[in-house]
Order: C-alpha cells, then sequence, then structure tokens
C-alpha cells in the first residue's frame, strides 16, 4: 500500500538480534506476587479482596473506579497475604497500593471465567464491557483503558483501525514474538475490536525489520479482503501512534487531538491477543510478554510473566547479569524509564526490562549546545529543540509554551543525535511538569476566588436582607405611630400606603 | 542482587556515536587533503605560521578557560579551538609574519568567541572576525601573496630561510605574485576588458589543481570540493549552505557576464577562484553561527552567494568571503527567529489544522 513521508526521525541501532530469535516462554510461577492496582491510566483500582482470602486464578481482586480505570484480577490462584503498599513499576520508586499474593502452585482458573461463542454476534457495548471487565489496557506502553478506546466511536467517525506493529523501539521484540507465535489468535483480536468499533478497514502496520511478522501475519490476513499488511519503513518514531497514522494516511492528526479527530483509531497487537483471550475464553489479562534484553544481560528472552512478578524473578530467569549494567530500565532505551530497584513488579504496560551496558548507553558528561541543528532536523514534530531547551535553562516556559513544548512527544530523537550530549527530554520533561503544576495552581487559585466571590455575595444578599427587613419594621412601626396619633387627634387623613410609599420613594 | 539506577530519569539511554569532538575532527579530516597540499605548494614558511597560528589559539583557549573557571581538558579537547585556527591559517597569506598568526589566533579566540562565552554562544565566526580585523588593520602584509614555491624544489626556501620569512622579516618580494582575483581586479580598473587579462593568465584547471598565488585555502579548489562532499556524505553538514551559495553566486556571475562577458567574469572563474569554495563548505557552514533549520540554510546561503559577488565586483576588495559570511553571520538570529520549521499537526499560523471533509464530525 501506498505510504506516506513523515519528518524527522533517527536510525539508532536496534539490537533485536538479542532477543528476536528466542521463542516466548512462560516464566515459572514466582514465590511471591505485587500486583499493584494502578496500572493504568485513570482512577486507580479499590481492592476488592481481604487479606487472608483465598481465590482463584482470574478473579477479581481490584474492582475499577470511574469512568477512565481498569478492573485488576488474580494472576494465578492462591492466598491474599497482603493489601498494603509497595515500591511501584516507576522511576520515583515510591510505594503504591498493592495487593499481594501467595501462590498455590496449582494456577487454577476461576469456574465463573466463560468465554463468548461468537463475539460477532455481540454488540459493540457488549464487547466494549466485556474489555474493560477484563481489566486490559493497551499493552504498548500507554495503558490507556482498552474499553474507552473502544467507544470512542460515539464520539467520532470512524473509518479505519490501525494496529501499530511498529515495535520501533530498539531491543524489544515481544510484540514480534507475538505476531509470528500467536498470529490467528491476533488478527482473531484485530477484527473482534474492529468489529466493536464498527470500521470496515483495517491496516497493520509492522516495520520491515521484522520480516518474519509481516510474512506470518499477511498470510493470515489474507482471508480477510479488509485487512491490510503496510509494511513501514524502520525508523524511529515510527510507532508513535500520530506519526504511525500519518504515514498510513498521509494526515497529520491536528495539534492537541486525537487520531480519531481523522476517523482513525490505534491499537497494540498484544492489546488484540488480550481481547482475544478475554472474548473467546473470557480470560482477564493477568499475564503479558516481556522482553529481556540488553548488554548485561546473560540470556535475552521472551518471556510471558504474570502480572505482579518481581524484576528479579525475570532476571533470574534469563541467568542474571553478564556485567554490571549502567543502565536498568522498563521499557525502551528511547521512552522507557529506569527502574528503582530490581524488587519492583512487572505491570501491564511494561513491554521490556531492559539491562544497557555503559558502551550501550553511551552516556557523557553535556557540553555546550553548537547549534548544530541536528537535533532540528531529527525532530519529527517540527520543533526547534534546542530553542525549547534554552528557554527551559532560562526558566522562561512561556517562551518555551509558544514555541510547542506542549506538541512534543517525548520522543527523545533530538537527544539522541545531539552531539553536544544535552538531555534534552530532561529539559522538556521538567518544563511540562512544571506547566501542568502552575495549570493546576491556576485553577486553584480561579477555584478560590470563585468560592470568595460567592461567600461575599452571600453575606451582602444577607445584610441586605436585614436591612431591608429593619427598613419594613421601621416603616410599620411609624405607620402604627402614625395612626395611633391620628387615632387620638381623631383627623383622618387620606395618607398613601406604606407599601405605594415604598415605592414612590423607589 | 539489587541495583540502584540514579537520576536522570529520561530517556532516551542510548545514544548516536557523535560528539563535539567528532564533528570537530571530522571537519579537520576533511580539510587536511588540501591543507596538506597547500603547506606542500608554499613550503617551510607557510608550515611555520599554520603552526604558530595552531599553537596560539590553543594557549590563548586554555588561558581563557582558566579565567573563566571553566574544565580546561573537555573544552580544549573538543576540537573547536584548534578548528577555528585552522580555518583562520587557511585564509591567511602563506608568507605572512608569525605574528599575523598570532594576533589572528588572539583575535578570534579571545575576542570573537571567548568574550561571547565560548563554544557555541559566539554569533560571529571568530576566524573570519581575526581575518577582517587583521586585514583592516594589517592591509599591506595580509594582500602580499606570493607564487607557489613547492616544498625541497629548487629555488624554494629551505627550511632555513623559511624561518627568516616566517620570523625574520626577511622580504619575499623576490617570489610575489598577486591573486588571480586581485590582479584582474587591478586590470580591470586600469581599464582593460577581460578577453585581453584572462587568456594565458587563468583556466579553471589550473585553479581547480591550485597551482595559483592565493591563501593556502584557495589553494586546491578540487580538494576542497572532496573535503566539502566528504563532510556532506558523513552528514556534519547538509547540502542547503552550500548549493544556495554556490548556485547564487554561479546565478548572479552568469546573468551579468551574458549582460556584458568584458567587464563581467563567468560563474566558473567565481566559483573555482578565491576562497568561495573554501567558504561555502567550511566557512559559512560553521555550525555555532549558521542557522538551525533547513530553510534557514537555504537562505542563510543564497545571502552569502549574493554577498560575496557583490562585493568581488563593486567594493575595494577583490575577495568578498570573510565579509559575506559575517554580515549573514549578524542575519542569523533573525533568520532563525522567523524561519521554523512548521509544527506537527498544526498549520503555519500555528493553529491546529482542520480537514474540510472532517468539519462536520461531531466532537
Ligand atoms: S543537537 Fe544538541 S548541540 Fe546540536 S543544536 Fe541541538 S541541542 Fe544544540
Ligand atoms: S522529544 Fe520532543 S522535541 Fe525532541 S525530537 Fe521528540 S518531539 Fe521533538
Amino acid at each position: 500500500m501506498k505510504l506516506f513521508k513523515i519528518r524527522g526521525g533517527v536510525h539508532p541501532d536496534d539490537r533485536k538480534q538479542l532477543a528476536a530469535g528466542q521463542a516466548i516462554e512462560t516464566l515459572p510461577m514466582p514465590a511471591l506476587l505485587h500486583i499493584p492496582l494502578q496500572q493504568h491510566i485513570g482512577a486507580p483500582a479499590s481492592p476488592a479482596v481481604r487479606r487472608g482470602q483465598r481465590v482463584a486464578k482470574g478473579d477479581l481482586i481490584a474492582q475499577g473506579q470511574g469512568m477512565i480505570s481498569a478492573p485488576v484480577h488474580a494472576p494465578t490462584s492462591g492466598r491474599i497475604v497482603g493489601v498494603g503498599s509497595y515500591p511501584a513499576h516507576h522511576a520515583s520508586g515510591l510505594s503504591v497500593p498493592t495487593v499481594t499474593l501467595q501462590p498455590d502452585g496449582e494456577d487454577r482458573w476461576s469456574d465463573q471465567i466463560k468465554g463468548v461463542a461468537d463475539p460477532f454476534a455481540l454488540d459493540s457495548d457488549d464487547i466494549a464491557a466485556r474489555v474493560g471487565a477484563a481489566g486490559i489496557v493497551g499493552l504498548g506502553g500507554a495503558t490507556f483503558p482498552a474499553a474507552v478506546k473502544l467507544n470512542l466511536r460515539k464520539k467520532y467517525k470512524l473509518h479505519t483501525l490501525v494496529i501499530n506493529g511498529a515495535e520501533c523501539e530498539p531491543y524489544l521484540t515481544c510484540d514480534d514474538r507475538l505476531m509470528r507465535e500467536q498470529t490467528d489468535a491476533v488478527i482473531d483480536g484485530i477484527r473482534i475490536m474492529a468489529h466493536a468499533l464498527g470500521v470496515a478497514r483495517i491496516v497493520i502496520g509492522i516495520e520491515n525489520n521484522k520480516p518474519e511478522a509481516q510474512a506470518a501475519m499477511a498470510s493470515a490476513a489474507s482471508v480477510h479482503p479488509n485487512i491490510q499488511i503496510a509494511r513501514l519503513p524502520t525508523r524511529y518514531p515510527m510507532g508513535s501512534e500520530k506519526h504511525l497514522v500519518q504515514t498510513l494516511t498521509g494526515r497529520e492528526t491536528p495539534a492537541r487531538g486525537l487520531t480519531a479527530d481523522i476517523g482513525v483509531v490505534v491499537h497494540n497487537p498484544a492489546t488484540a491477543f488480550a481481547v482475544h483471550e478475554a472474548l473467546r475464553f473470557g480470560y482477564p489479562l493477568v499475564s503479558r510478554v516481556v522482553t529481556v534484553s540488553g548488554g548485561a544481560i546473560s540470556r535475552p528472552r521472551n518471556l510471558r510473566v504474570p502480572l505482579g512478578t518481581r524484576v528479579q524473578d525475570l532476571l533470574d530467569y534469563c541467568g542474571g547479569f553478564r556485567e554490571e549494567p549502567a543502565r536498568l530500565l522498563s521499557g525502551g532505551p528511547m521512552m522507557g524509564q529506569p527502574l528503582p530497584s530490581t524488587r519492583v513488579p512487572m505491570v501491564k504496560g511494561s513491554n521490556g526490562v531492559l539491562a544497557l551496558t555503559a558502551a550501550e548507553t553511551n552516556l557523557r558528561e553535556p557540553m555546550p549546545c553548537i547549534r548544530c541543528g541536528s537535533c532540528v532536523q531529527a525532530c519529527p514534530c517540527g520543533l526547534v529543540p534546542l530553542d525549547l531547551a534554552a528557554h527551559t535553562r532560562t526558566g522562561e516556559l512561556e517562551g518555551a509554551v509558544s514555541r510547542g513544548l506542549m506538541d512534543c512527544i517525548g520522543c527523545g530523537s533530538c537527544a539522541y543525535v545531539c552531539p553536544a550530549h544535552i538531555p534534552l527530554v530532561q529539559f522538556f520533561n521538567y518544563a511540562k511538569g512544571e506547566m501542568a503544576a502552575r495549570g493546576r495552581a491556576k485553577q486553584k487559585q480561579a477555584e478560590t476566588k470563585r468560592l470568595i466571590e460567592q461567600r461575599t455575595a452571600r453575606i451582602e444578599a444577607i445584610q441586605r436582607a436585614k436591612r431591608e427587613a429593619m427598613a419594613a419594621r421601621k416603616r410599620e412601626a411609624d405607620a402604627k405611630k402614625k395612626a395611633a396619633a391620628e387615632l387620638s387627634t381623631d383627623k383622618p387623613t387620606p395618607l398613601p400606603t406604606p407599601a405605594s410609599a415604598v415605592e414612590a420613594e423607589a | 542482587m539489587s541495583i540502584e539506577t540514579p537520576a536522570p530519569n529520561a530517556g532516551p539511554f542510548a545514544h548516536e556515536r557523535v560528539s563535539i569532538s567528532r564533528t570537530m575532527g571530522l571537519v579537520m579530516l576533511a580539510l587536511l587533503p588540501a591543507t596538506v597540499f597547500s603547506l606542500w605548494q608554499f613550503g617551510w614558511p607557510a608550515i611555520y605560521l599554520f603552526l604558530v597560528t595552531l599553537v596560539t589559539v590553543l594557549l590563548a583557549e586554555a588561558a581563557c578557560l582558566r579565567i573563566a573557571g571553566k574544565p580546561i581538558r573537555p573544552f580544549l579537547l573538543d576540537g573547536s579551538a584548534v578548528l577555528t585556527g585552522w580555518l583562520l591559517a587557511m585564509t591567511l597569506p602563506p608568507w605572512a609574519p608569525w605574528w599575523t598568526g598570532v594576533v589572528g589566533g588572539l583575535i578570534a579566540i579571545i575576542v570573537a568567541k571567548q568574550v561571547f562565552g565560548g563554544i557555541g554562544q559566539n554569533l560571529f565566526n571568530p576566524a573570519m572576525v581575526a581575518r577582517v580585523a587583521l586585514l583592516i588593520s594589517f592591509p599591506l602584509e595580509l594582500t602580499r601573496f606570493v607564487n607557489p614555491a613547492p616544498l625541497f624544489a629548487a629555488g624554494s626556501p629551505d627550511w632555513l630561510q623559511g624561518l627568516a620569512i616566517t620570523f625574520g622579516g626577511q622580504s619575499t618580494d623576490a617570489y610575489s605574485g598577486a591573486t588571480l582575483l586581485g590582479h584582474v581586479r587591478t586590470e580591470l580598473a586600469q581599464g582593460h576588458v577581460l578577453s585581453e587579462i584572462l587568456p594565458g593568465l587563468y583556466t579553471p584547471l589550473t585553479d581547480a589543481v591550485g597551482t595559483f598565488s592565493g591563501s593556502l585555502g584557495e589553494g586546491s579548489a578540487l580538494l576542497i570540493l572532496l573535503g566539502g562532499l566528504f563532510l556532506i556524505a558523513k552528514r556534519v553538514i547538509t547540502w542547503h549552505i552550500p548549493l544556495a551559495m554556490l548556485g547564487t553566486l554561479a546565478l548572479i556571475a552568469t546573468l551579468m557576464h551574458v549582460i556584458d562577458p568584458e567587464h563581467y567574469t563567468g560563474p566558473l572563474y567565481h566559483l573555482v577562484s578565491g576562497a568561495t569554495l573554501l567558504g561555502a563548505f567550511f566557512i559559512a557552514t560553521d555550525l555555532v553561527t549558521s542557522p538551525v533549520s533547513l530553510r534557514g540554510q537555504i537562505l542563510f546561503g543564497a545571502g552569502c552567494g549574493l554577498l560575496v559577488y557583490v562585493i568581488r565586483t563593486w567594493t575595494g576588495y577583490p575577495e568578498g568571503v570573510a565579509f559575506a559570511v559575517l554580515l549573514m553571520n549578524a542575519c542569523t538570529p533573525l533568520i532563525d527567529h522567523y524561519v521554523r520549521p512548521r509544527v506537527y499537526g498544526r498549520n503555519r499560523k500555528g493553529s491546529p489544522i482542520e480537514y474540510a471533509d472532517e468539519l462536520e464530525v461531531s466532537r
């Protein structure tokens, strides 16, 4: 199919060969699982189990809360040994609400679990509800609740479902392996999602560095004329939703908008697989495929991992470190984040655990910007990163915003090519965080101001009412006095009534 | 075992194998063939002047870094100072006295670079600032050119005579020769026409291989071109500035030549003579002082080309690359302010793109 060009981008060494040849293995059940209650974008789930309770695999352990949220299920059968907090799968290492589960080794599915014979007979709402109830979120790393995305059809005129099999981050091979090994299941999930979205057209984009996945998906899709396979040039950040859609349709998503604005919804192959499992068998999302790789890993692998498994258990299974890593990351090297320790649990959004050597990270002391323009040419969003960084450095955040700070997708292409090794993305993250904080502060201020005004208005109203009441009483008293005086003089005078007197005054 | 990953907490955690010293190193590598050729052409005095200039810039840079309290090693090793000195030496008459290199080097590093705040901060190309300052202050020394006297050739100064020329102020009149640009201008000024002046004096070929008098960098057009193409291939520079500059220069030269062939030389003459190619590939493309966007670079290059022609043709100087580049350097902040790429998802005015056929989509 015809592809369109995107601007910028870089060609990092993809290092996929480390793990691409490794078939997906199922990680043996660890001794303990630490299952965080927030593994998605949106409100955290609230615990639905007590300490000491026995659960079967797939039982609900935390209920989604509010419009944008996702429930959490037991990854295996066993006993709940704790409902408390545990360090998060996040660079901060802060503790978050977590349920701790001690597996009983039986790995017994709950008997409530039931699939649907023909998902295509269900209507859209029913499919979305089941996807939501299965706790499925975007497994490409964004972790946006998948059901919410399936419901976009209610607000937008959609025409295409795009499957993002670009997997443009170096090292990661989990989507590649899934598309090769579970081809039919992935295609089935994709078709179910398209049915739920009510779109006819499906495009599966896969980068050219995954020829096996391209071939497997193409042959499985050949019986479905509405599915097209797009062979994407290998270029980072091809997997950025907006840039992928531009490559496929030639259209840019309007700034601050969604791809749904131009009629396209994007999902990940792993999400499609999870949808297939949820609809056909009733399985909620309790495990995911993770790439464990990097030069410091003894035996890079692709593993199917129960959610809540500690990173350390993955590393142990892969033979530990071959050498001391310079970096331990969750996700890819371009947009992933450092892991605070190997104790943290795996979550729905973690597609990779990378241990990189110093030679791989090639980290150096930053030098001053030499205005080489490499970052400008690398930016896929048409920004001038050196300019944004300079404004951020001097604290002129409004200047950075007016030059497009909020249009930056944080892909890191600019920092990747910078010969001065300036940590550009760190500047942008700081600035974005600061702007968000200011926005919140401003909102709070406005809210406070509104409350104060309301209060003043209320007090004024009360005082006015009091004054009026007093005036009325006074007039009444006056009238009575006059009446009494008149009565005593017995001289009736045609006086206006008090009420009409007030009116005349007004 | 558990490891603690320290901040920073934002990626990327991989990096292309690039650094400032690599960039500067590649530029020097690209300059090397032309430099070696020219040093050979002009012999010992040229070699001495070249070395004196390099030593000066290194010492000046180290001293400035020390005063500014910056770490000396990383900044000295980034190669930017050496490259500045190198380019400056390439624009001096090869047999100029030693102090031109010293004064020039000091001006380049101290006045044109460190006063602005060091690497990346300077508005003007340091080597060109130094060259223009020298040209204005010492017009005699800066315009005294010699004919090539290749190393070890009969009649060329040996290393001792070389020392006498560079450091001892020995007269070089015996070797003196005007540059092509200078010669043609003088002749034109005396009322001669090009059909009388050029035959026997100039063929594009002699200039291309560089056996004419001139500064070091005006030597071999061919080797400079090769070096420039190498830089483009290595993606240290893009083609935008060189092509825009050479294209504009050639275009105007062609136009004027067609209008009046007896007084205006043709495009090839302008392209291969003087410092045109050195300027287009190595000086105008200086990263720090040229615009960062590709469209800005085209504008910048075109401006350089236009100014080079104007200065060469209608002002008192036979060569205009240095002035042209400096004038355009002054425009760089303006160009960078107004010429920016279009932001993704927005139109040129900065508001979100709207598609006519999607307007009725409810939101
Ligand atoms: S890539 Fe780095 S050195 Fe080059 S202009 Fe951008 S920020 Fe400056
Ligand atoms: S991180 Fe932002 S500024 Fe840098 S290349 Fe990506 S989109 Fe552009």
